[in-house]
Order: C-alpha cells, then structure tokens, then sequence
C-alpha cells in the first residue's frame, strides 16, 4: 500500500542488514565446489548470521522450506537445496536474505562450478552488468520505469532474455513492500521508460534482473517453488538492496 | 527472493452480489467481478458499494479479481 520511505536512522540498520547479507552471501558463494549437496549451502545459511545477531528470512515465508535458494543451470530462482550434487560446469543461482533488527536485507549471486562454457561465463557478466544497469537508473526523480527499461536495454541488445512474470521489489521491515519492480517493460505491469512511481530518497529497493540465454517464459515444478526455463536454457540471477539518496544509488548488500 | 507479479489496482464497489461477491468499478472504467480476499472474510472486514478498495487482478483473465484492502 505506497512506497514506505525510510528515515535516515531506519536505512542505518538496513545497511548493516544488507551488509550481514552479503557477508553471509560470500561465504556461501564461496563454499560452492564440485561434489557438494545443496543442502550443505542451507546448513551454512542458516547458522551463519546468528554470529551477527541476525536471522535467515526466507525460512517459513509463504512456507518456502529452507534459508537459502539455490538454483542451478536451467532453474531461474527458488530452487530448494537438496541433495542433489554440484557438478563441475555448472551455474548456480544464490539468493539470500536476513533479519537484523527487524529489517531486511536480500540479494543474490550467480557463480560458476569449477570450469563453466564461454557461453555461461558471457551469462553471469552480463546478468550481473544488468544488475549495474538497473541501480544506475535509480536516481532521485528518475521513475520506476527507467529502472525496468535499463535492465531490459541492457540484456536484450546483448541478445538474452528477461524473465517477466517475477520482479523485484520495494524492501524494509517487510521482504516484499511496494513497488514491484519488473526487469521489463513487456510484462502485465507495462512499466515504460518515464512512467510509474518517481524515485525518492529514502526508498529501499531490491533489484534483481533474471536473465535467460534462451526465451524468457518459465515454469514452476511440481514443488510449488522452483522456477525453471521453459526451454531448458540457462539462467542466471543477479540481486542488491539498494537506498535512494541524493546522488548516487547507495549499495547497501556489499560486503 | 523475487515476487510473482501481481497486478494491483484500486477501484469503487459498484454492486455487491452473493457469495461475498462484487463488482468493482475501476479508474478506467472496466467493471470486475472480484471476490472477497480470505484474509478480509476472517476478520470480518465489511464492504458496502461506494467503498474504495484495493483489488488484486489475475493476469490471466483481466475480468476477475480479489479485493484485498478496503481504504478506511
């Protein structure tokens, strides 16, 4: 219901939220070698921030069973750990969020196991250049729309796809707030370049390009929560909070 | 984590019909036939025509929808 703007002493504890986030993204991006089970990621993801008095968000969120998502090669996002193995060649999809003092932060990764295609590399760049793209476009009195149009300028003129039917989104005391924020401009939300909500300072954002080497339409499996390409074409996953300042975008998922 | 795309949009109770059950007029003048969110049913948030609410529409059949806040 609106965008809730954040005061200067809320985004203070958003940015040490988004910082425990991406301390914890690291190591997890890290630990993933050839050989490992993705649940052994969920074990990580659930007792790392306890050292930095947080709590892992997704556990429990519209029942999403686990810590962490982990999605690999032709699986977008939500992809729950399991026992499957990690292989060398693979891509996976890290998305991670927690609790500190009752704020949130979230943001993703993809990564490569051990030796990956030049094609898949090419993917991670240019998903995570997407990414850039986006929160250079989230200035003060820029509009919604300019952020969906510079990830979609971005992938498509380099010849990828977007995923349309998920977004990302306003962040806070809640994981999802207002606004959606489509990666797109072709979605049922038709946010063009200079139409939606203007951009103001105080607003906190997660933004997450998703990005396919094939066409953009997707499925869910019969688990209710992973998303895969339709085509079975790889899929990478990119995703900061971010802050509206004055000037520059501020990151507040960097570690 | 991402989100499913919702389209939200706000509307005014034109009629109410059975079955928790309304057709809400919205800014573009499409009419909806929206029912009532369980949410709303469990706390016994009432709607009357003329109320200003906040409907949540399916993507795939643009006619129908769920009203999921009522505007005091």
């Amino acid at each position: 219901m609106g965008i809730i703007i954040k005061t200067d002493a809320e985004i203070t504890i958003m940015r040490e939220a988004g910082r425990i986030t991406a301390e914890v993204l690291k190591i997890l991006t890290s630990s993933v070698k050839a050989g490992m089970r993705t649940d052994e990621l969920d074990v990580i993801a659930e007792k790392e921030p306890k050292r930095f008095g947080a709590i892992p968000s997704f556990k429990g969120y519209h029942g999403y069973p686990a810590s962490v998502c982990v999605s690999v090669n032709d699986e977008i996002v939500h992809g729950i750990p399991d026992k499957r193995v990690l292989l060398d060649g693979d891509i996976v999809s890290i998305d991670y969020g927690v609790i500190y003092k009752g704020f949130q932060g979230d943001a993703a990764r993809t990564v490569a196991v051990g030796f990956v295609s030049p094609k898949a590399l090419k993917l991670i760049e240019v998903t995570e250049g997407s990414l850039r793209a986006g929160i250079q476009a989230a200035r003060k009195g820029n509009r919604l729309g300019d952020v969906s149009a510079a990830i979609e300028e971005y992938v498509e003129s380099r010849g990828y796809n977007v995923v349309r039917e998920y977004t990302g989104h306003g962040i806070g005391r809640n994981m999802h707030e207002d606004p959606q924020i489509p990666n797109t401009t072709k979605s049922f939300l038709g946010m063009m370049r200079g139409t939606g909500p203007v951009l103001k300072k105080g607003m906190t954002l997660a933004i997450e390009p998703m990005v396919n080497i094939g066409g953009w339409e997707t499925k869910v499996e019969s688990n209710g929560w992973t998303v895969r390409t339709k085509d079975g074409s790889l899929s990478a996953h990119f995703e900061d909070t971010i802050a509206i300042t004055d000037g520059e975008p501020e990151v507040l998922t960097s570690a | 984590m991402t989100k499913k795309e919702t389209i939200e949009v706000e509307g005014v109770v034109a009629e109410s019909l059975p079955n928790a059950m309304f057709r809400v007029e919205l800014a573009n003048g499409h009419k909806v036939l929206a029912h009532i969110s369980g949410k709303m049913r469990v706390n016994y948030i009432r709607i009357l025509p003329g109320d200003r609410v906040l409907i949540e529409l399916s993507p795939y059949d643009l006619s129908r929808g769920r009203v999921t806040y009522r505007f005091k």
